[in-house]
C-alpha cells in the first residue's frame, strides 16, 4: 500500500523497472519519505475530470501544461448508435456538457462525442501514442495501470491529485514495494492473458498485491501480443496493485511507432535508444516474486463478487465451510447468495441470461477477432441479450473494415458505439435485477453491471462461447483448432 | 480542509472484508458535477431497502442508534478498494465520517481520505475484530482517536498505535492544501523540467505539435 515504506533495496546497485522509471521521475525526496515525482502525462474522463478541472478553476489555478493533459468521453456516454450528448443516465448530459466546456477553457485536448479518436481513456491512450515506454501517465480511474504494459510508469489516482498533477507536474508519492510475477511455461490452447491474471488473483487474493507495483515477466509474458498484455495489467488493479508493468521489448516499439503522438524522426531514435534500457537489472531484488506455470492455467471464471472468487471454468464453486479465515467465510457465504449459486456444484452449464463483450479489459481489435473466431457461423442461445462494445471509435472502425461487425450482429449480438457502457452502472443503461451476466469486464462486484446483476468474470473467448451455449461454457470444447 | 488532531466519536463496527467504492458510492448516487451532498447515497445498496424511496434497512448498522451518529467505520481489510471514485470519501466525509479503522485499505482510497482530512488508521486485524465486538455491545461507547501521538484507545482502556506516512499526518494536522504544499519545491520542479527537455526531448515536442 501507498503509505508502508519500503526501501529495504534502496542500497542495491541493481534495480527494477519501476525504481528505474521512479528515479528518472524524482524531482525531489520529501520529507516524511514520499517522492515527488514528474508526471509526464495527464488523462481525464468526463466522470472524474471535469470535478477536477471544475476544482483547479476554482481555487485559480491553471493548468501548467496544457498540451501533456488528454480528456476522453467514456464512462457515460450513451452507447448506442446515433449518440449525442444526451445519455440514458440521470444528470449524464451535465457532467459531459460540464467536462467539454472545462476542457476547452483549460486548452487540453479533447477527444470528444462523434471524434473518431474517442474511446475508453485506457485504450484510447496507447492507441494514441500518449501512453509511452518510459513515461509517467496518471488518471483520475483506477484502471490507469493498463498501459504500464508498455513500460509506462501510470497509476490511477483521485480527483484532488489530478488537480495537483496538473497545477505543478508533480504528485507525491509514497514508496512502494516491489513485485515480480513470472509465468513460465507456454499457455494451453483457448486460455488468454485474461485467464492468466484471474488465475494469479484467484491464487493469490485480490489483496494479494496491496502495497506493490508488480512487474509481470517470463517466457508467457513475452510471449503476449501487446493487446494482451494491457489485459495483464489491466487487473493488476484487482490483485490490489498500486500498477502493473511489462518491459518494453521489440514488439512493444513496432506498436508504438507511427502512432499520433509517439516521437517521429531523430527523436524516434533517441527514445528508442533510451527505452531499450528498460528492463529490471538481473540481479534486481523483489520483495515477493511469484512463479505460475503457464501451462497449469485453465480457462477461468468468477463465481462470486470478488475477483478472486475464480476457479478454473471445469472446476467445483468451492465450499465456505472449508475456508478457515471467519471473514473470508462469511464474504464466500454472502456472495454464494447474492450469486444464487451452491457451493460443491459444477459452474460450467448454469444458464445465464445476458453476454458482455467490452471494456478497458477486453475491447481491442484482437479480442474482438479471438471473439468472433469463436461466434462465426453461429448464433447465441435463444433469449441471451449479447452486446458487444468495442473500445475506442478506432477499434470499431478497423472490426468493421475487416467485417467483424457483421459476424456479431449476424450471431445475435447487438454492436454498439465505443464506451464503458454497461462495465459499470451509473443510473443509466443496466442489466436486470437477478440477470447472471458472463463478462469480459473486470470487475464482479455486487451490483456493478447493474441493481442485483450477477456477474461473471471470462475472457472474450469464454463471454463468446457461453452466449451461443446459454450457460456457462468451457471455450475448449467449441473453440475450432483448424481455424 | 478541516484538520485534525483528536477526535472522540462513536464508532459503526461494519465488519466485512474488500468493500468496495462502488458499494460506499454507487456510481447512480454521483449525480452532479459536485463533492457536496453525496452522504445521503453512502452505501445506498445496502442502507436502504428501496433505493428509490430511500426506505431504510432496519438491519443496516448505521441506521440503528447511536451508529447514525457514527464518526468513526471499523471495517475489514481492504476497505475502499475498486473504483478510483474520490465520491466514496467525499459521501463518507459528508455522512460525518471522520475516522475509518481496518486492517488495510484500497492505495488510491487511502489517498483520497488524507487529501480529505478523514484519517484512515491501520491496526492489526485481531485488534479491528476486538474493537468491532466492544462497540456492539456497548454501541454507545466513544473512541478516542489522538493523531500527534498516533494512538487509539477505547472505553475500556485499551490503547493501540498506529502507523501513518509523515507527510500524510502532516497534511491531515495542518488541514494542508497540497498544491500550495508542493509549489514550495517550484524551484526544483523548473529544474527538472529544464534537465528533462534535453534528455528527453520527445516528451514535450510531441505532445506540443499536436496542439494545432
Ligand atoms: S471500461 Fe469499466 S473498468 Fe474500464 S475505465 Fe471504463 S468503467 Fe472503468
Amino acid at each position: 500500500m501507498a503509505q508502508t515504506p519500503a526501501n529495504t533495496r534502496a542500497n542495491s546497485p541493481a534495480k527494477t523497472l519501476a525504481e528505474k522509471l521512479w528515479a528518472q521521475h524524482t524531482v525531489t525526496e520529501l520529507d516524511g519519505g514520499a517522492t515527488l515525482l514528474y508526471i509526464d502525462r495527464v488523462f481525464l474522463h468526463e466522470r472524474t475530470g471535469s470535478i477536477a478541472l471544475k476544482g483547479l478553476e476554482a481555487a485559480g489555478r491553471k493548468v501548467r501544461e496544457p498540451g501533456q493533459v488528454f480528456c476522453t468521453m467514456d464512462h457515460i456516454v450513451d452507447t448506442f448508435p446515433g449518440r449525442g450528448d444526451e445519455t440514458r443516465m440521470p444528470g449524464g448530459k451535465d457532467f459531459i456538457v460540464t467536462t467539454r466546456k472545462a476542457a476547452r477553457a483549460a486548452g487540453i485536448h479533447l477527444f470528444d462525442i462523434g471524434d473518431l479518436n474517442q474511446g475508453i481513456v485506457h485504450v484510447v491512450s496507447p492507441e494514441q501514442g500518449i501512453a509511452l515506454p518510459g513515461v509517467t501517465l496518471v488518471c483520475p480511474d483506477s484502471h490507469t495501470g493498463t498501459v504500464g504494459a508498455l513500460g509506462a510508469l501510470a497509476w490511477g489516482i483521485g480527483s484532488t491529485e489530478a488537480e495537483h498533477a496538473m497545477a505543478t507536474k508533480t504528485l507525491a508519492v509514497n514508496p512502494q514495494k516491489q513485485m515480480r510475477v513470472r509465468f513460465t511455461g507456454q499457455l494451453p490452447f483457448g486460455v488468454t492473458a485474461k485467464d492468466m491474471v484471474l488465475a494469479l488473483i484467484g491464487r493469490h487474493g485480490a489483496a494479494g498485491g496491496v502495497g506493490y507495483i508488480v512487474e509481470f515477466a517470463g517466457p508467457a509474458v513475452e510471449a503476449l501480443e501487446i493487446e494482451a498484455r494491457f489485459t495483464l495489467c489491466n487487473m493488476a488493479i484487482e490483485f490490489g496493485a498500486f500498477t502493473g508493468l511489462i518491459a518494453p521489448d521489440e514488439k512493444t516499439f513496432s506498436y508504438v511507432e507511427g502512432r499520433p503522438f509517439a516521437p517521429k524522426g531523430a527523436q524516434w531514435d533517441a527514445a528508442l535508444a533510451h527505452w531499450r534500457e528498460l528492463r529490471s537489472d538481473a540481479d534486481a531484488q523483489f520483495d515477493q516474486e511469484i512463479v505460475i506455470d503457464a501451462a497449469s492455467i485453465a480457462p477461468q471464471i468468477t463465481w462470486g463478487t470478488s475477483p478472486q472468487h475464480e476457479i478454473a471454468v471445469d472446476g467445483m464453486i468451492p465450499d465456505p465451510a472449508a475456508e478457515t479465515d471467519t471473514n473470508r467465510r462469511k464474504a464466500m457465504e454472502r456472495a454464494l447468495t447474492y450469486m444464487d449459486l451452491d457451493a460443491g456444484r459444477p459452474l460450467a452449464g448454469t444458464p445465464i441470461d445476458a453476454a458482455f463483450i467490452g471494456s478497458c479489459t477486453n475491447s481491442r481489435l484482437s479480442d474482438l477477432r479471438a471473439a468472433a473466431e469463436v461466434l462465426r457461423g453461429r448464433h447465441v442461445a435463444e433469449g441471451i441479450k449479447a452486446i458487444c462494445v468495442p473500445g475506442s471509435s478506432r477499434v470499431k472502425a478497423a472490426a468493421e473494415a475487416e467485417g467483424l461487425d457483421r459476424v456479431f450482429t449476424q450471431a445475435g449480438f447487438e454492436w454498439r458505439e465505443s464506451g464503458c457502457s454497461m462495465c459499470f452502472f451509473a443510473g443509466g443503461e443496466s442489466f436486470g435485477r437477478d440477470e447472471r451476466v458472463i463478462t469480459s469486464t473486470n470487475r464482479n462486484f455486487e451490483n456493478r453491471q447493474g441493481p442485483g446483476t450477477r456477474s461473471h468474470l471470462a475472457s472474450p473467448t469464454s463471454v463468446a462461447a457461453s452466449a451461443i451455449m446459454g450457460a456457462i461454457t468451457d471455450v475448449r470444447t467449441l473453440a475450432r483448432k483448424d481455424a | 480542509m478541516e484538520p485534525f488532531t483528536t477526535h472522540s466519536g462513536i464508532a459503526a463496527p461494519l465488519i466485512r472484508i474488500n468493500i468496495d467504492t462502488d458499494a460506499i458510492i454507487p456510481s447512480r448516487e454521483m449525480k452532479r458535477v459536485s463533492k457536496e451532498g453525496l452522504g445521503e447515497g453512502m452505501f445506498a445498496n445496502w442502507r436502504y431497502s428501496d433505493v428509490a424511496t430511500r426506505e431504510e434497512n432496519p438491519d443496516f448498522v448505521l441506521n440503528q442508534a447511536p451508529f447514525r451518529q457514527a464518526t468513526i467505520l471499523l471495517t475489514g481489510v481492504n476497505f475502499g478498494c475498486g473504483s478510483s471514485r474520490e465520491h466514496a470519501v467525499w459521501a463518507l466525509k459528508d455522512f460525518g465520517i471522520r475516522a475509518i479503522i481496518a486492517p488495510s485499505f484500497g492505495s488510491i482510497f487511502y489517498g483520497n481520505c488524507v487529501r480529505n482530512g478523514i484519517l484512515p488508521i491501520r491496526l492489526a486485524e485481531d485488534t479491528v475484530a476486538r474493537l468491532a465486538e466492544l462497540h456492539e455491545k456497548t454501541p454507545e461507547a466513544k473512541l478516542a482517536i489522538d493523531l500527534p501521538a498516533q494512538r487509539v484507545q477505547d472505553a475500556q482502556g485499551g490503547d493501540w498505535s498506529f502507523e501513518i506516512a509523515a507527510a500524510d499526518k502532516e497534511m491531515l494536522l495542518e488541514g494542508l492544501d497540497q498544491i500550495a504544499m508542493t509549489l514550495k519545491h517550484d524551484d526544483k520542479i523548473r529544474a527538472f523540467m529544464a534537465g528533462d527537455r534535453e534528455t528527453r526531448p520527445w516528451i514535450y515536442a510531441q505532445a506540443q505539435c499536436h496542439m494545432n
